[in-house]
């Protein structure tokens, strides 16, 4: 048996004894002395926890937080030594628990708790300046092909995500009311922002970032909702420095 | 709508954008951050904080099963259950879908 | 807070640091919320570390700082995530994402600690202590050579503190480490205050192994804070938390050292409940003070 097995499985199970062999500074067996690692491992993977998910912590509170950190470093330790993006596996794990079953926005919003974290460590990338389209002929607009910052993603959701993040991050800010809320990320400088989308504009935006000219993605957006005016996430694209060039 | 009115259309909505982005631009930067995503879970080579097992036994680090308590703003959210719009009481409006094309 | 600098240039770009060596003066751990103070205040701090894993990201505001104060400091990467002490070999892609961020930043020193933290691919997030056996010896050089060829460069190697000790080891920890050194090439990092830690919770005077440790191979010297606590029999059992003020028979200990080595490049750590910075500030003066006194000495 391995040692480092032999530790690993007695510091994420507690009911397992103490490896053999381990000693104090009078030969005499270590005894409590190991749960310095026991406590070590499983406080700072929860400390992680708390810091990576804030939104989640608000929505069931330090104490329930706690708890699910707790199942969850076990169920899941990091595969990665970079504890940043710490909690990939999270959503699907919170989707599959019946504790949390009534709660079943909490995997999108850990989605976007995600997104946000990838979209802070992101690579930079100089934006366009914008006021190059308004040089353009107007078939020549249509023609156009964008590149993205790598900052940038966008998430759909069946639970109104973004006023949920807003609830617990803002303020005064409303309560989320039922309904289902697409979301843009962008990064102007260095901090994320979530932006909630119109209808048909993350289906426009994916299909932009897919490579479509501008005129097959809103062809696109059009087609699956009539009223899809592109003139609202052009101007998030464009503030949020999310558009990094323009081929044809 | 015709390709000639599509094109237009696209070009003024164009248009109606960088005019949208140049005023947001403006007062954005006036406008303090309220959000920053902290440097979530840093790597530090030091003892997890409240490391100490002083008097906890197996306790902290226990893990076991654990059963939701009454906390955290989730009990003042009022959501439906799922997301086909089966609802808890209170909340039986529809859900507004953006349905996939 | 990171919003005045010049953001023309990509994060893909390279950051040749001006810094070839670490000064023999006082340096504290890098926290991002002493990145405004560092640049209005920073006396007597002469030198930075940072924690390698927290800057293996694409670009962003962690990169962007780091760029930054680099030009300014020179800077020491520590890393906390290899598993040298593995049974297993670090990580390949671990080792390429530390390889990457080495180049670009070309710091002025790379350490690493005796420790494991990998396990069957999982991350355990704690520096795990190990049996210092012929078999772990053999094993540990190959990683630190395995590091050393990838990286292009020396590497120093920590001394744990420890809470425990295995009853296969066969090796003391200074003459370990000291045969570590004399076959890698690999120099020594001396963290005092895991001295410290480590000899009151395995029954050792502090004073015996700093004058058993090769001082000669030291290439940077630690000091931080720890926690304190009881084992089973009431015995006190000392925690490294990096979470307070390094105690007075810590510095007692650093001048102890300083005394024996010449002065070297010191470190403050302070790593959880990190405080303002006037306090850390206050931290890096000690350390400078003691330096000071080894100067006036020699």
């Amino acid at each position: 048996m391995s040692r480092e097995r032999d530790f690993t499985s007695a510091i994420l199970d507690a009911r397992l004894p103490v490896p053999s062999g381990l000693l104090d500074g009078q030969n005499q067996a270590a005894g409590r002395r190991f749960s310095v690692y026991r406590n070590n491992v499983a406080v700072s993977l929860t400390q992680a926890l708390h810091q990576g998910f804030p939104v989640l912590t608000r929505i069931l509170g330090p104490d329930n937080m706690d708890g699910l950190a707790g199942q969850f470093l076990r169920a899941h330790p990091p595969v990665s030594p970079v504890l940043a993006h710490y909690g990939h596996a999270l959503p699907a794990y919170l989707d599959s628990l019946p504790q949390l079953s009534h709660l079943g926005y909490l995997g999108d919003i850990v989605r976007l708790e995600l997104a946000l974290r990838r979209s802070y460590h992101a690579a930079d990338a100089a934006p366009i300046e914008a006021l190059r389209l308004s040089t353009l002929s107007p078939d020549a607009l249509l023609a156009c092909r964008f590149s993205f910052a790598p900052a940038v993603s966008v998430l759909r959701s069946d639970w109104p995500i973004h006023a949920i993040w807003r609830y617990n991050t803002v303020d005064g800010a409303a309560k989320p009311a039922p309904a289902a809320e697409d979301v843009l990320i962008t990064r102007p400088d260095y901090d994320p922002e979530p932006h909630p989308l119109p209808p048909g504009a993350a289906l426009w935006i994916d299909a932009l970032r897919s490579g479509d000219s501008l005129a097959t993605a809103t062809d696109a957006a059009t087609a699956a909702h009539p009223d899809f005016d592109l003139s609202a996430p052009l101007a998030l694209l464009i503030e949020g420095r999310a558009l990094t060039d323009i081929s044809r | 709508m015709s390709t000639t009115k599509k094109t237009l259309a696209v070009a003024s909505a164009v248009a109606a954008a960088l005019t949208a982005a140049a005023t947001t631009q403006a007062t954005a930067q006036a406008k303090e951050k309220c959000y920053g995503v902290s440097p979530a879970g840093q790597n530090d080579c030091a003892a997890g904080p409240g490391t100490t097992c002083a008097g906890t036994s197996t306790v902290d680090y226990q893990g076991n099963a654990w059963t939701l308590v009454d906390s955290g703003t989730c009990t003042e959210m009022d959501l439906p259950a799922a997301a086909d719009g089966s609802a808890r009481a209170g909340s039986l409006e529809p859900l507004e879908r953006d349905l996939p094309a | 807070m990171f919003d005045s600098i010049d953001r023309s240039a990509p994060s893909g770009g390279p950051s040749k640091g001006p810094f070839s060596a670490l000064p023999n003066a006082a340096g504290v751990g890098y926290k991002p919320q002493h990145f405004q103070s560092l640049l209005d205040d920073a006396a007597p701090v002469k030198w930075l570390e940072i924690h390698a894993e927290n800057y293996m990201g694409d670009g962003g505001r962690p990169l962007a700082q780091l760029r930054h104060l680099a030009q300014r400091f020179p800077i020491s990467v520590h890393g906390v995530g290899l598993s040298i002490g593995g049974e297993a070999a670090p990580d390949p892609d671990h080792l390429a994402r530390l390889k990457h961020l080495i180049d670009w930043l070309q710091p002025a020193r790379f350490s690493e600690h005796l420790a494991w933290s990998t396990h069957d691919s999982h991350f355990f997030n704690d520096l795990l202590p190990l049996p210092y056996t012929d078999q772990s010896l053999g094993r540990i050089c190959d990683h630190i050579d395995q590091v050393q060829s990838t990286l292009g460069c020396q590497m120093l190697l920590e001394n744990p503190s420890s809470y425990l000790a295995f009853a296969e080891s066969t090796w003391e920890e200074p003459a370990f480490l000291h045969e570590i050194a004399r076959r890698t090439g690999c120099g020594l990092l001396l963290d005092v205050n895991n001295v410290f830690v480590s000899a009151t919770n395995l029954d050792y005077r502090p004073q015996d192994y700093i004058d058993a440790y090769p001082l000669d191979l030291v290439g940077e010297i630690h000091l931080g804070g720890h926690d304190e606590d009881e084992d089973d029999h009431g015995k006190p059992l000392l925690i490294d938390s990096h979470g307070a003020e390094v105690v007075d028979p810590v510095w007692a200990l650093l001048d102890y050292t300083l005394a024996r080595s010449g002065a070297k490049p010191v470190l403050v750590e302070w790593d959880t409940d990190v405080p303002e910075w006037p306090l850390l500030q206050a931290e890096a003066i000690r350390a400078a003070a003691a330096l000071d006194r080894v100067r006036e000495t020699a």
